[in-house]
């Protein structure tokens, strides 16, 4: 039963990671566009921990907290540009 | 064991339902106002069941307590907010559209402005 439900979830996350993938390529405005590429990386870290479930090892988690830092931070960068128009003054 | 293993199905399933939902709303719904509640809310909602299915996996059909889980869904759950902030105050900088009937719509000048002024 908790294969079915891990592949039902990954299904489902894959589902969500084409849906932003939709929303990154049309966008209207670059906001929109950041805004796909955060939630990817939030479903990314997802998939990466029910991949770790399959395989039974918790040695993919080092990776998927990886993901969230960096995009977490590259959010942060991109709307720090579009606000500012610079990095670091 | 039946039980433990249907409570992580449970929370892997709606987990992973949650955050479609939000994806489709990403998808779905007309300005970016309302866009950016889909995915800071409800995916990280989504991926903080699926965590915790995780961790329950971890600690019951493996030997020790799996931490790593409780740091992802801690980091996770402390910066989907501040980027949600950030990303709205970028749209509001940028003085993007809103949709038709939005209850006390956003200054058309001087909002991003004084902001700026304000973090200056």
């Amino acid at each position: 039963m908790l294969t079915y439900a891990v592949y039902i979830a990954l299904l489902l996350f894959a589902a969500a990671i084409l849906l932003c993938l939709y929303r990154l390529l049309r966008g209207p405005d670059i906001v929109d566009r950041i805004l796909a590429l955060d939630t990817l990386a939030i479903n990314l870290i997802a998939i990466i921990v029910l991949t770790g479930i399959l395989m039974g090892s918790n040695i993919l988690f080092e990776a998927a907290l990886l993901i969230a830092l960096m995009g977490f931070i590259s959010t942060v960068a991109l709307t720090r540009y579009l606000l500012r128009g610079d990095l670091i003054e | 064991m039946f039980l433990v293993e249907l409570i992580i199905s449970l929370c892997l399933v709606f987990g992973a339902l949650i955050a479609f939902i939000g994806a489709l709303g990403l998808v779905r719904l007309p300005d970016i106002y309302s866009r950016l509640h889909g995915p800071t809310k409800a995916s990280t909602l989504g991926v903080g069941a699926t965590l915790f299915g995780s961790f329950l996996v971890f600690t019951f059909f493996h030997d020790g307590i799996s931490m790593q889980e409780a740091l992802i869904t801690a980091f996770i759950f402390t910066t989907a907010p501040v980027s949600a902030n950030m990303l709205a105050k970028a749209a509001l900088h940028r003085q993007l559209p809103w949709v038709k009937g939005t209850q006390n719509p956003p200054k058309p000048v001087g909002n991003g402005a004084e902001q700026q002024s304000a973090e200056n």
